[in-house]
């Protein structure tokens, strides 16, 4: 059993995406039951394949038990198991608690095609995790950019414009990729991604080579919502019905910065991109602009949706960051990041849903009160700010820590500066709101005296929404406290050999 | 001029890639942008075609294969066009029709939210 736990997580989610319309026509409510089950059983799967990879090393999958050259194998190794794991993990506590926005939100005839596409994204972003083909990669991308086109459509007003965009945008990405790998096609003749690894030194200097990177670094940077081809990503996640919001600002963006690592790690080499041409040089001055002007924009920002959205292009900088600086610290510290920002950003957005749920508030001015009318989910939204800040214990405090030792050892004084000064931004956009919900009482009334401010009924969100999030708050603190462990038994392999 | 006609279904796919390319970002109607991008996922398609093809190969199937065994030595392999690339354009065909399809469903919901395909006049709408 345990040695088709890679293929399992993908095979339970698209079984139950093509059941569940056809069950759903008959009894609506089942929908969301069995798209639970089913990212449940993935999730079991997903920690039986990091399980046997901590203690037999990588997997190497073949489909059809096809040899690699020719078919297509899924290779797990230390860096994508831990990858997996995240995204099943988030997707089910995602999914736990997103069941009573998804009734407010959605209307009932379209929940069954809401929770197939919600599998189909889930399992796209699975094997975009998993697979060691190339071209497999570009399917399993298409699959979830398509699904999220139909899931962000199904948002608010102004949906359908923020999707057709990104139909627009995602696609050119999507083609740029597998131009891409055509391009790599032609040179080397193969899509397998260690089969490419073993053949492109030798094809350093080839002009087709220097295309095909191009091509993946806006392809990929469109999918991941990088810097300056970021456009797409505010509106989507704005106007995206708010359970969407919780579940693709977490995972679709950090897979897509995971498939980034994976092409400039282990489909070229990383002196490919240091050495050869100045990319990582330029990674390094685009994440750090990306960086600054997400904060900035965020700070801007009114309605919290849209501000978590910025503040995600921020920190997607970061981990393109990590992995321009192409050192020991600044590859794990970005590495980390994936890591300890899909939880902190999960966790806000999945706050943020909650607040939606049941107050309806989306700007952050009407915040006051909100810490007496829901402690617990406020509760956690402090603790993920705190992250996103960067504040010790939480994961964030580490994988800047690593970052920032990253620019040290790098000797790149104007990027610790940058790190420092977007922690500082940071602070400034979420203290704002911890400000305003817990402090605002006390400032209000200051001038007339002693007037008892009127007492504010407790009206927490559900439990079935409330506990999932502080699973997340607990998930941030966790990958905070076990960072060495998590470095020591996954992340430290991504290091190529040879590098300081 | 040897550049230009060796490579000639290269030029076209550049050409044809420019064109779609020029329609998504100057078009302001929705639909002519998702023209655009039709455009533009053929080219990529001209250009996988064009990588597998050889100039006087046949299709990659080996004759009477089926009666004797044929001597791997006989076989010269420049005589076969590659079908690989081929076979990926089936998928990215079937990819390429489903994010058309997609598209056109939103802009069918856009036009009865909206009442127009034209992007100026619904930008201006939202604001």
């Amino acid at each position: 059993m345990i040695h088709q736990a890679p293929i399992l997580t993908i095979a339970t989610l698209l079984l139950t995406a093509f059941w569940v319309p056809i069950i759903g026509m008959f009894k609506k409510e089942s929908a969301y039951y069995i798209a639970l089950a089913a990212i449940f059983i993935a999730f079991a799967a997903a920690c039986g394949t990091l399980y046997s990879v901590l203690l037999h090393g990588p997997i190497h999958y073949h489909m059809g038990g096809w040899p690699p050259p020719w078919g297509i194998e899924f290779v797990i190794d230390y860096l994508n198991a831990g990858v997996l794991v995240l995204i099943a993990l988030i997707s089910f506590l995602t999914t736990i608690s997103a069941k009573k926005s998804v009734e407010q939100e959605i209307n009932r005839d379209k929940w069954p095609a809401f929770w197939s596409l919600y599998l189909l994204l889930i399992m796209s972003l699975m094997g975009m995790t998993e697979t060691g083909d190339m071209f497999n990669m570009y399917v399993y991308l298409e699959v979830s950019s398509l699904t999220a086109y139909g899931l962000i459509a199904m948002g608010e007003d102004g949906a359908l414009i923020a999707s057709f965009n990104y139909v627009i945008l995602g696609s050119v990405g999507a083609s740029f990729y597998l131009l891409g790998v055509g391009y790599l096609y032609i040179v080397t003749g193969s899509l397998n991604m260690a089969d490419l690894y073993r053949l492109m030194p030798g094809l350093y200097h080839s002009k087709v080579v220097f295309t095909a990177f191009a091509f993946f670094m806006v392809g990929i940077g469109i999918k991941m919502g990088l810097f300056p081809l970021h456009v797409w990503l505010p509106d989507a996640y704005t106007r995206a019905p708010s359970a969407i919001s919780a579940l693709i600002a977490p995972t679709m963006t950090k897979v897509s910065a995971y498939v980034l690592f994976r092409i400039i790690l282990s489909v070229f080499h990383i002196q490919f991109s240091t050495m050869i041409i100045p990319a990582a040089k330029l990674l390094m001055w685009i994440a750090a602009v990306g960086i600054i002007y997400g904060s900035i924009m965020a700070i801007a920002q009114k309605d919290i949706k849209r501000m978590l959205a910025y503040s995600s292009i921020s920190q997607i900088g970061y981990i393109v960051l990590g992995l321009a600086l192409a050192n020991r610290m600044g590859l794990i510290g970005g590495a980390l990041h994936i890591f300890s920002h899909a939880f902190a950003k999960g966790c806000l957005f999945m706050v943020a849903m909650a607040i939606v749920y049941k107050t309806g508030i989306r700007n952050i001015d009407e915040f006051k009160d909100l810490n007496k009318k829901m402690p617990f989910t406020m509760a956690a939204f402090c603790v993920a700010a705190l992250s996103m800040v960067g504040v010790p214990p939480t994961a964030g405090f580490f994988s800047k820590w690593y970052l920032v030792l990253g620019t040290i050892s790098g000797r790149h004084w104007l990027m610790t500066a940058v790190i420092l000064a977007s922690s500082l931004l940071n602070a400034i956009y979420f203290f704002r709101i911890i400000e305003k919900t817990y402090f605002s009482s006390f400032l209000g009334g200051g001038g007339h005296g002693h007037h008892k401010t009127p007492t504010v009924v407790m009206t927490e969100a559900p439990a079935m929404m409330v506990i999932p999030i502080l699973l997340m708050a607990v998930g941030i603190l966790a990958v905070g406290l076990f960072n060495f462990q998590i470095i020591h038994h996954l992340l430290q392999f991504i290091v190529p050999g040879g590098l300081a | 001029m040897e550049f230009f006609l060796g490579k000639f279904n290269y030029w076209v796919y550049i050409a044809m890639m420019m064109i779609g390319f020029y329609a998504m970002i100057a078009k302001h109607n929705l639909v002519k942008k998702i023209i655009g991008m039709n455009i533009f996922q053929t080219a990529i398609i001209l250009f996988y075609v064009s990588i597998g093809t050889k100039k006087g190969g046949t299709i990659p199937i080996l004759e009477g294969a089926g009666h004797h065994a044929v001597a791997p030595e006989s076989i010269n392999v420049a005589h076969y066009i590659n079908p690989l690339p081929h076979v990926l354009m089936l998928t990215a065909i079937v990819v390429g029709v489903s994010v058309t399809g997609v598209a056109l469903a939103l802009i069918i919901l856009i036009y009865k939210r909206y009442n127009t395909v034209e992007e100026d006049e619904i930008l201006r709408q939202l604001s």
